[in-house]
């Protein structure tokens, strides 16, 4: 891609970045969203988080098939118990790579 | 001696001080993820400029590591700008919850702070405005310096990237853990858990039979609506 492609491509995520993140709080500090929003919208971090995982654990990306052996599910189960114990994201991110790493170099 | 610019200047550092302290958890984290997508970026094909001009543009971490795997398999630009937004969507939710400790704030501050407002520092500022004397400059410091040490990692792990091999130290896994780690934040109570199950359920099921990268939108709304109506039902039974 060239300098002109990645700026488009930047700027338009940069938009769709900023503008959920500015607008809220700039027209609707002194109004109150309606319940029904809310409650919806508090569900959409969960079911977005679960929704890019899941197929990564459970399907194998190159022929698009459901698998229940792969490397990456074995390593989460691990991964979500010092999570679950921790709460820390980094360390999480390192204690992931690391068994990921050994696994890939056991098996 | 206090002149009136003497007391700016103090009154500037220790706020920065005092956003350093709260904001340093946020960096350690940001550090091992910033690195990784930073690498996972070069090894991708992006020249450091380029993942310094996303970092700068685009302050969001998983947005940023969907970008790099949507590039890396060839997605299209209006593809990974819109599955952007509906990644980001959850802040809409975010800004407005902080709306209410910001109130009649001027919309150049709010404009600025926008910029920084991410899962950990919405979190973290969130608490600190629980609990009282939390003002809204140590708030602004917060999401800037993480926003700073998240734009100087990734810069770095693109730069370092050129000197390791592809997949070294299971960096190929920094995004799942990161996820696993996110969504155990956003546990909050069965009908989470329920639409977390059903979110995977739907977007396995749909990334299977239907192709292209739909599943993420399409799962996500699928199962957060779903998600609404079993909490109303679960409600009115009460």
């Amino acid at each position: 891609m060239s300098f002109s492609d990645y700026l488009l491509l930047f700027a338009g995520m940069g938009l769709a970045t900023y503008l959920p993140r500015a607008l809220p709080l700039l027209y609707l500090s002194h109004k109150q969203l309606p319940q029904w929003l809310i409650d919806w919208l508090a569900l959409i971090p969960v079911a977005v988080l679960s929704a890019l995982l899941a197929p990564a654990l459970f399907t194998d990306a190159a022929t698009r098939s459901f698998s229940l052996g792969k490397t990456e599910l074995i390593v989460a189960i691990p991964t979500l118990i010092f999570a679950l114990k921790t709460r820390s994201l980094g360390g999480t991110v390192l204690v992931g790579m690391g068994l990921y790493w050994l696994t890939g170099l056991f098996i | 001696m206090n002149s009136p610019e003497n007391y700016q200047i103090n009154s500037v550092s220790s706020v920065l001080g005092q956003g350093a302290t709260v904001a340093w958890p946020i960096c350690l984290g940001y550090i091992p993820i910033g690195l990784a997508l930073g690498v996972l970026a070069q090894q991708t094909g992006l020249s450091w400029w380029a993942v310094a001009l996303m970092s700068i543009l685009v302050f969001a971490g998983s947005a940023q590591f969907i970008c790099v795997a949507m590039l890396a398999a060839g997605a299209s630009i209006p593809a990974i700008i819109f599955t952007t937004l509906i990644v980001n969507l959850r802040h809409v939710l975010m800004s407005s919850a902080l709306a209410v400790y910001l109130p009649r704030v001027n919309h150049r501050f709010l404009a600025l702070f926008a910029y920084g407002i991410t899962d950990e520092s919405f979190a973290v500022n969130m608490a600190r405005f629980r609990d009282s004397g939390w003002d809204r400059w140590q708030a602004l410091a917060v999401n800037h310096i993480s926003n700073l040490v998240w734009i100087l990692a990734t810069i770095t792990g693109s730069l370092v990237g050129q000197l390791l091999p592809q997949g070294a130290f299971g960096i190929d896994y920094a995004l799942t853990g990161m996820f696993i780690c996110l969504l155990v934040f956003q546990i909050n109570g069965r009908i989470y858990i329920m639409t977390g199950l059903l979110a995977a359920l739907i977007s396995v099921c749909w990334y299977l039979l239907i192709p292209g990268d739909s599943y993420i939108v399409g799962a996500s709304v699928c199962a957060a609506t779903l998600g609404y109506f079993l909490q109303c039902r679960y409600r009115r039974n009460k």
